[in-house]
């Protein structure tokens, strides 16, 4: 199974300035319906999105209701987003709605693995330029292979782990790649199993 | 060189080196519940991916079954739920796993199964695709939660990767005071240092009052290192911890019970062992907490007044003014339970105080047994009679209410005291105002009606 591969991306960036933002509040529990990752993004952020859990109306102050940000495929979001519950479903809905990137002050362990996984780019850049860039205009452009977030004449590196980029770079299948270890993987176990037989 | 218990666990599970400071680490087992596991094994399955070593995974329903008492074997707490418990059972048997359904009288919440019965041990790595695994650190295991692609990926190659996380050590000195638990610890160091205060850090607890604690409340307060925002938590395992180890049916059997225990004596952190950073907290600060807004890091002693400067938006979720005290706050609802306060020395410790009253008229009180067993042990000593007479239900094991998943909960913008983890919004149910607290807390507020401290009631019948 590959992925769609992440190189330069061009977008508009919706802002979600909030700290602690959690997977319950990306995708509420009750809106995960049946045992599969897609018809999420329906339920994308639904406590803030709609009127209420019983009636759809959009609720026009949240942003992504927004007109100007309608065609958002970015998250601006305050630290330690995606904390919570592990749930991937966050990630999916996400992905399934259309965003390709979030961009925060910080971010939850297992919510930025899973958006690893699954070809959504999790960019952790400071306060001052989080906040900057929800007061830019325009679209925002990332371009992964050097590492840069634009935002008009201002360019922002940004760090991300090797292995995070090469994976979303290249759209690669993480399970393959830990394959090529298989045989390394089972002379492990072969020689676990002398020394924990309990195992 | 001298290193860490979480240096210790690292070393013995690395597999290989792959580069950019990561590790491929070998996974010994792996849980799952109907949540999230379900759609691992689909994932897998669709892939065509085999379960590497099936013996080595565990699946346990928990998360939408019912609680309703004599519920049914597929019978979820919310519409359309069953799908969840079907396709995860059907999953499961297919793949050749352990399954722990409905009516197997082992079941229960997985982080609170996995200690009872020996899939969680001192020394083995651990992944569950649920974010409360870190519980099981307490037993000194490597347990962590992932997303279901991780345990998806454990599956089907036996290792996961990862890049070693900073370590933090947390120190506790001194003696809890009475009715002062694992709860009001955790409550306390997270309010103080922050919800991101443990950011990304495998964190070693430690010192005198760690070492006091019984296995179920280092169960409790590991359990929430998550709302610390840690990778997990980690206790070194002593006699305590071996003793309650003895006899579990995934654990070591007879004969190979002294290699293990000779093993686990090696799972301590060495004397001169460094940390990334390190905190030091004085178990006399610790008072009865209760959480007052929507992070686990707003929580302060049960007799504070609030802060003064709280987010308008906080204070308009939950229903709050400035300056309230939180003793005043008025209840509609109590809820005893779950993987962080569902065990039998919680409902002991919640019926201590219930004995001496009963829940306040108008209230909707619920108390659910983490798991079979923990039920079974209650009702053998009649805590059972103790909270249905004090006028508390008593419900089938599950998460229950600690999490709204559609179906029934308490009313939008009713208040409610709750010995679960999570005070987000809407974490119980639309609009529903979640105030954490230790299970005595708990009781004693479902009593008063109004959030109360338990050392009030407790000693006021030792002083009789
Ligand atoms: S009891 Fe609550 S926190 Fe624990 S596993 Fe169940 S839903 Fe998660």
């Amino acid at each position: 199974m590959s992925r769609k591969p992440f190189t330069v991306h061009s977008g508009v960036a919706a802002p979600l300035l909030v700290d602690n933002i959690d997977t319950d509040q990306i995708i509420p529990s009750r809106e995960m319906k049946t045992v599969s990752r897609n018809g999420l993004s329906d339920g994308l952020f639904a406590g803030w999105r709609y009127a209420s859990p019983t009636d759809r109306t959009p609720r026009p102050e949240f942003v992504l209701n927004q007109k100007k940000y309608a065609v958002a495929s970015i998250l601006l979001g305050g630290d330690n987003f995606g904390c919570g519950s592990s749930r991937e479903h966050a990630v999916w809905a996400l992905t399934e709605y259309g965003i390709r990137a979030i961009v925060a002050i910080g971010f939850g362990d297992i919510f930025r693995n899973n958006c690893v996984r699954n070809g959504l780019l999790p960019i952790k850049l400071p306060d001052l330029v989080v906040r900057s860039l929800a007061d830019f205009d325009g679209e925002v452009v990332i371009d992964l292979p050097s590492q840069t977030l634009s935002a008009g004449p201002n360019v922002h590196a940004f760090d991300i782990d090797s292995y995070a980029k090469r994976l979303l770079v290249e759209g690669l299948d993480p399970i393959s790649l830990t394959q090529q270890h298989q045989s390394e993987i089972e002379a492990y176990f072969a020689d676990d199993k002398k020394v924990r037989p309990w195992l | 060189m001298a290193r860490t218990l979480f240096d210790k666990l690292w070393d013995a599970h690395k597999v290989v080196d792959v580069g950019d400071g990561a590790d491929l680490l070998a996974i010994d087992r792996v849980v799952l519940h109907e949540r999230t596991g379900g759609i691992a094994l689909k994932s897998l399955a669709e892939a065509g991916r085999d379960v590497r070593d099936p013996d080595r995974v565990f699946a346990i329903m928990d998360h939408i079954v019912s609680f309703r008492p004599g519920r049914g074997r597929d019978e979820a707490r919310l519409p359309g739920g069953e799908q969840f418990i079907t396709e995860t059972r059907a999953l499961s048997k297919a793949a050749g796993l352990h399954l722990i359904d409905t009516d197997d009288p082992r079941q229960g919440i997985v982080h609170v199964v996995s200690p009872e019965l020996g899939i969680a041990l001192p020394g083995v790595s651990l992944i569950c695709p649920d974010s409360h695994t870190c519980s099981l650190g307490a037993l000194g295991a490597l347990a962590w939660g992932v997303g279901s692609s991780d345990a998806e990926h454990a599956m089907a190659t036996g290792a996961i990767r990862a890049k070693k996380p900073a370590q933090m050590r947390v120190s506790v000195h001194g003696t809890l005071g009475s009715a002062v638990t694992a709860k009001d610890l955790s409550l306390h160091l997270i309010s103080k240092f922050g919800a991101a205060g443990g950011s990304g850090m495998a964190i070693e607890f430690a010192g005198s009052a760690i070492n006091a604690l019984p296995l179920e409340g280092r169960l409790t307060l590991c359990n929430m290192a998550v709302e610390f925002a840690a990778f997990t938590a980690l206790i070194a395992p002593d006699d305590a911890t071996i003793a309650s180890l003895m006899g579990k049916p995934f654990g070591p059997d007879d004969i190979q019970w002294i290699e293990a225990v000779s093993e686990w004596r090696q799972l301590f952190t060495d004397d001169d062992a460094r940390f990334d950073q390190e905190i030091e907290i004085d178990a006399q600060d610790v008072a009865p907490m209760v959480t007052w807004g929507t992070s686990p890091e707003e929580a302060a002693p049960v007799s504070a007044h609030l802060p003064e400067a709280v987010e308008r938006e906080v204070l308009e979720y939950m229903g709050l003014e400035p300056r309230d005290t939180l003793q005043d706050l008025k209840l509609h609802g109590a809820f005893i339970g779950s993987c962080t306060n569902g065990r039998l020395s919680d409902l002991r410790a919640a019926a201590a105080v219930l004995r001496h009253g009963r829940v306040a008229e108008g209230m909707r009180a619920v108390c659910v047994p983490g798991s079979k067993s923990v039920r079974a042990a209650a009702e053998a000593e009649g805590l059972d009679k103790v909270f249905i007479n004090a006028g508390f239900e008593w419900g089938e094991p599950g998460c229950a209410m600690c999490f709204y998943a559609g179906g029934e909960t308490f009313p939008p913008g009713s208040r409610v005291i709750s010995s679960t983890n999570r005070n987000f919004r809407g974490r119980q149910g639309p609009g529903v105002r979640t105030h954490l607290a230790s299970p005595a807390t708990v009781a004693a507020s479902a009593m008063a009606g109004c959030i109360a401290d338990p050392r009030r009631i407790l000693e006021r019948q030792v002083a009789a």
